[in-house]
């Protein structure tokens, strides 16, 4: 049933947004994984980045791309945490720890472990539209757990003029997207932190976006 | 041919024109494979997506306008979204005229709808007069005054180009309704469409071949004046063969819109370069393999669809 639904979700609606009313560029579509394990590192304006990056993938490979999403957020009531976690299969991550020696970072691994495509904003809120924030080093952390999982760097733009955070009406633009060659880590959170900001703005700056100011 | 296709709107010689469109298209396809067998080099890649994009869009034409006149009218309001969106997505615009953009895609479906109503009068001032007006007020409401002009002159562009000179195909199928006049809109709209692209087609062939001297450099480097005269007069030549069977042009006035589609296919297409080369971007999208956007491949049709519509109204309906 759920897995029904999670089609009719992506495979119908989200399709239909994404696709028709909104409309997707992307650049570099080959450096996608076709398999997971794989880690995809993306900067954060709307809540439909992570349907926008779904939407990058084939139908078949639904049940194993998952967006790692805020806890305190999506599980605020059952109904939203019904939503998020069988409609939408969000990988739920806490925030703060309730205990000293919690794992924040299980489910993710968990998720790899079991061969999933994650979707990851390093940024960790949406923000001010197409204004890139500050990326947290949550990404590093979880890179240096798992070295042998490749990131995969992608820009995003045009969702936060789309549909940015605080507004009800959807205006259709094109979306603009922008696929990183994949990093893997080597030894410094530090160090791969600098090869993730780099990669970013390298993708930004590869091409002339429309101005919106 | 009608008895085996159901109960299609188009009339006869529309599907013999389609017959005839995929009798060339096939003709591409075998010149494209000659020319890629034994080249591993992948020299004419390009052209053979555009080719096989060509078959795509045919396709989708064909289908769009064949079964009946609504479904056709909505093909193209669906033609003129994606083409401001395309718009809209490109040029600059303003934090504060988000929720005006979202009233200016609702111009799409009203303008069409006044099509669908046959209401010559609204079609004609929706947007030239009630968008123009309502635009401006609207922004004034958001009560942002830098780059004022700029926004407001952009989005009236948008319309009038995206939205009215593209809705004018879509009057040409309700265009000879209750007329005196014997013909069909399908055939009317087929007319200006197979000419435009044909155009698009044979000025770049002529230039390829025999181009040398630059009509407009600045603007599109590739552009020539062989290419230009020798495209605008076979087009010219095929609209005066064909007028007699989609449209009630007489022979004279045939070769007037020949004409006037050879010359304005060039301008739309030099306009949209115009707007490409301002805005620093070489394709307006990647929508259609091998052409680049859609307004890459409806720049010429916003120019000559509202001049043959004119044309065709001032003299016959």
């Amino acid at each position: 049933m759920a897995l029904f639904l999670r089609y009719l979700w992506y495979g119908v609606i989200v399709r239909a947004v994404v696709l028709v009313v909104l409309g997707l560029n992307v650049r570099h579509r080959e450096r996608l994984p076709a398999a997971g394990p794989a880690i995809l590192a993306a900067n954060h304006n709307s809540h439909l980045d992570a349907m926008v990056l779904i939407s990058l993938f084939p139908l078949r490979l639904l049940p194993r791309v998952r967006p790692v999403a805020a806890a305190d957020y999506f599980l605020r009531n059952p109904l939203l945490a019904w939503f998020a976690t069988r409609v939408v299969g969000i990988v739920p991550l806490k925030r703060k720890r309730e205990r000293d020696d919690e794992d924040l970072l299980a489910p993710v691994s968990e998720a790899l472990a079991r061969g999933e495509i994650l979707l990851f904003f390093p940024e960790g809120s949406r923000g001010e539209p197409e204004q890139l924030a500050e990326f947290k080093s949550g990404l590093a952390r979880l890179a240096e757990r798992h070295p042998e999982v490749p990131v995969v760097p992608i820009f995003l733009h045009g969702l936060g003029k789309a549909l940015p955070k605080g507004e009800a009406v959807l205006v259709p633009f094109f979306l603009d997207v922008w696929v990183g060659a994949a990093l893997r880590y080597a030894g410094s959170r530090e160090a791969f932190m600098q090869d993730y900001r780099a990669a970013m703005a390298t993708l930004a700056q590869e091409e002339r976006r429309a101005e919106w100011s | 041919m009608t008895q085996w296709i159901p109960n299609l709107w188009v009339p006869v010689q529309v599907q013999w024109i389609f017959g005839g469109i995929l009798g060339l298209l096939g003709l591409a396809s075998v010149i494209v494979w000659l020319m890629r067998r034994g080249d591993s080099a992948g020299k004419h890649a390009e052209l053979a997506a555009r080719v096989q994009s060509w078959w795509w869009m045919v396709a989708i034409f064909a289908v769009a306008i064949a079964i009946r006149r609504d479904v056709a009218i909505g093909f193209f309001a669906f033609l003129s979204f994606l083409a401001l969106k395309e718009y809209l997505s490109l040029i600059p615009t303003r934090r504060a005229d988000r929720r005006v953009l979202f009233w200016v895609y609702l111009a799409v479906p009203l303008q069409y709808w006044w099509i669908g109503q046959a209401w010559y009068h609204m079609f004609l001032v929706f947007i030239p007069v009630w968008c123009f007006l309502f635009v401006p007020m609207r922004m004034v409401l958001q009560g942002e005054t830098r780059d004022f002009l700029r926004a407001v002159g952009t989005l009236h562009w948008g319309l009038m180009t995206m939205v009215f000179a593209l809705s004018h195909l879509a009057y040409l199928l309700v265009l000879p309704e209750g007329s005196a006049v014997q013909a069909h809109g399908a055939a009317l709209l087929l007319f200006v469409v197979l000419l435009t692209e044909l155009n698009d087609v044979l000025q770049y062939v002529w230039g390829r071949t025999l181009g040398r001297r630059k009509v407009i450099e600045t603007v599109s480097p590739k552009k020539t004046v062989a290419g230009l005269l020798g495209g605008a007069l076979s087009t010219t030549l095929v609209a005066f063969l064909l007028a007699p069977v989609l449209t009630p042009l007489t022979p004279n006035h045939a070769i007037a819109v020949g004409l006037m589609i050879g010359f304005g296919g060039f301008v739309g297409d030099v306009t949209i370069s115009a707007l490409k080369r301002d805005l620093g971007i070489k394709d307006t999208g990647s929508i259609i393999p091998g052409h680049g956007g859609i307004l890459d491949r409806i720049d010429s049709l916003l120019f000559t669809a509202p001049l043959y519509f004119h044309f065709l109204k001032y003299f016959y309906f």
